[in-house]
């Protein structure tokens, strides 16, 4: 089951390696994205810590880690395609794979219900 | 400054009915891109045309009192050649500090007035401080006469001549720098063959009462998109134009700025403006620092405010401008740099959170400029 972030990260997966990207809502509020930073694997972070950063045309910015865990492979495609963040922000587009420190962090999170009612709160 | 303090310009309502993402600048609600999204404004505007609102800028008349030349009196401040201005004519100038740092870049017209008047555009950001200035400086002797009713929009790429044209063949006599009055759709416009993008294009100040209409029937042509001030950034920046108050502040002078063209040959020779020793001995010995291109070896763009560092990691100057190039494929960026590492490929590298990334200088403009020059 995919879950949400307020700051427009989605998560998915059910066991322990979940994968992490940004919402359709967020790659359409930077624009075009023509660069992104990755975190290395096996770095590990703590809930809200920034993990990445998206440059677009206009500006960077900050993608923090939406749990604690330990980074487990990233998403290379982004080096050469950035575009990928717009074009496909919940499939080619993920940035990458974390493993949780906890996995019942995940309940903490919104589901889509939740999120597209944050989502439409903001507009 | 809260949202509800901020200006509109006569083209509001057709920036928001456009989808415009209206943000602050300079004191006015302004579109800083439209449904087209930055790339693609910018592109579109590199392969067809774009239309700028830039009326947030201060558009202005001034006139002697006492019957001299207009032009003459400036160049106390102002070290270009504008006393030779011909009616019609039009050149950018650098408005000095008594340091020799540049308080602004400006343009100045020659209007066909027989009193010599001059139509002068300012950036919008510094409108009310460069008007006092001259103000303040020149009272008695020079009279300035804001322009606050008219709207100012730029259309650029190399399909301006032809939508232009549509509605007055006679621009296309006109060549880079040169500026006119024209009657479009029945309101007299100053168009001037100038603009911000490194492209052919041209500013039409325009009453506000007419602005509206005449940018909509502009854009029935099909080869012109309204453009905001995203691509705006990104365009002036592959161009290698500066941008006041970023790339260039009352610190810097023209000739750290790359802006030595702006000094006439003869003003050189004469010295007869403000700080000129300290401007001249800058143009025979060389700046201590100066204003370089610089690309970034990867794909992680430098933004305004990034240090720059030698091979060894000492800090030795700041990024002024910096982003993306969507013509040019990659990021670029603009700084200052001691006068050793001025040299073209001379290698550096920009601090980016916390990390340094390879980059070298390089000349500029990143995109070649194309005007439309007078044929030789």
């Amino acid at each position: 089951m995919t879950k949400f972030t307020e700051d427009h990260e989605w998560i998915d997966g059910d066991g322990d390696v979940v994968t992490v990207g940004i919402t359709d809502y967020a790659q359409n509020a930077l624009g075009d994205v023509v660069f992104v930073e990755l975190p290395e694997v096996g770095g590990t972070f703590s809930k809200g810590d920034e993990v990445a950063v998206v440059e677009s045309v206009k500006a960077a910015s900050e993608v923090y880690a939406p749990l604690d865990g330990e980074i487990v492979e990233i998403n290379d495609a982004l080096e050469g395609e950035p575009g990928l963040v717009n074009s496909s922000p919940t499939e080619g587009g993920w940035f990458f794979k974390i493993k949780l420190n906890n996995t019942s962090d995940l309940d903490g999170l919104m589901d889509k219900a939740a999120y597209d009612a944050h989502v439409a709160g903001l507009d | 400054m809260s949202v509800d303090e901020l200006l509109t310009t006569p083209l509001y309502d057709l920036h928001v009915a456009a989808g415009g993402k209206m943000v602050p600048f300079a004191g006015y609600s302004m579109p800083v891109q439209y449904p087209l999204g930055i790339m693609k404004e910018h592109l579109h505007t590199r392969e067809k045309a774009g239309l700028f609102d830039v009326s947030h800028m201060g558009q202005c008349y001034i006139r002697s009192t006492d019957g001299s030349d207009p032009a003459k009196t400036l160049e106390e401040i102002m070290p270009g050649a504008l006393a030779v201005l011909k009616p019609g004519k039009m050149r950018l100038t650098v408005l000095l500090n008594d340091d020799g740092g540049i308080e602004d870049d400006l343009m100045i017209a020659r209007t066909f007035e027989s009193e010599g008047t001059l139509f002068v555009v300012v950036n919008g950001a510094c409108k009310e401080k460069d008007f006092s200035i001259i103000e303040e400086r020149f009272a008695g002797r020079l009279v300035l006469e804001p322009l606050a009713d008219r709207a100012l929009l730029a259309l650029q790429g190399p399909r301006a001549e032809a939508v232009l044209a549509e509605l007055a063949p006679e621009v296309k006599d006109m060549v880079f720098m040169e500026t006119t009055m024209i009657t479009l759709e029945g309101t007299v416009c100053w168009v001037s063959r100038c603009g911000y993008t490194g492209e052919d294009g041209f500013e039409i100040s325009v009453p506000e009462a007419d602005a509206p209409a005449f940018a909509q029937r502009l854009l029935r042509h099909a080869d012109l998109e309204w453009i905001g001030l995203g691509a705006r950034d990104s365009l002036r920046l592959e161009a290698g134009l500066c941008l006041s108050g970023h790339d260039f502040d009352g610190s810097i002078t023209p000739v750290e700025a790359g802006l030595a063209f702006t000094l006439g040959k003869k003003r050189r020779e004469a010295g007869d403006f403000i700080a000129s020793e300290r401007i001249l001995s800058q143009l025979q010995d060389g700046p201590d620092k100066s204003l370089v291109g610089i690309v970034p070896v990867g794909r992680a763009p430098a933004r305004e405010g990034a240090e720059i560092a030698d091979l060894d990691g000492n800090i030795i100057g700041t990024v002024t401008s910096g982003g993306f190039g969507p013509t040019f494929g990659g990021p670029v960026a603009r700084g200052y740099v001691p006068k050793a590492f001025t040299e073209e490929g001379t290698e550096i590298q920009l601090m980016i959170r916390g990390k340094a990334h390879p980059a070298k200088v390089v000349a500029t403009p990143f995109v070649p400029q194309r005007y439309k020059r007078k044929q030789a």
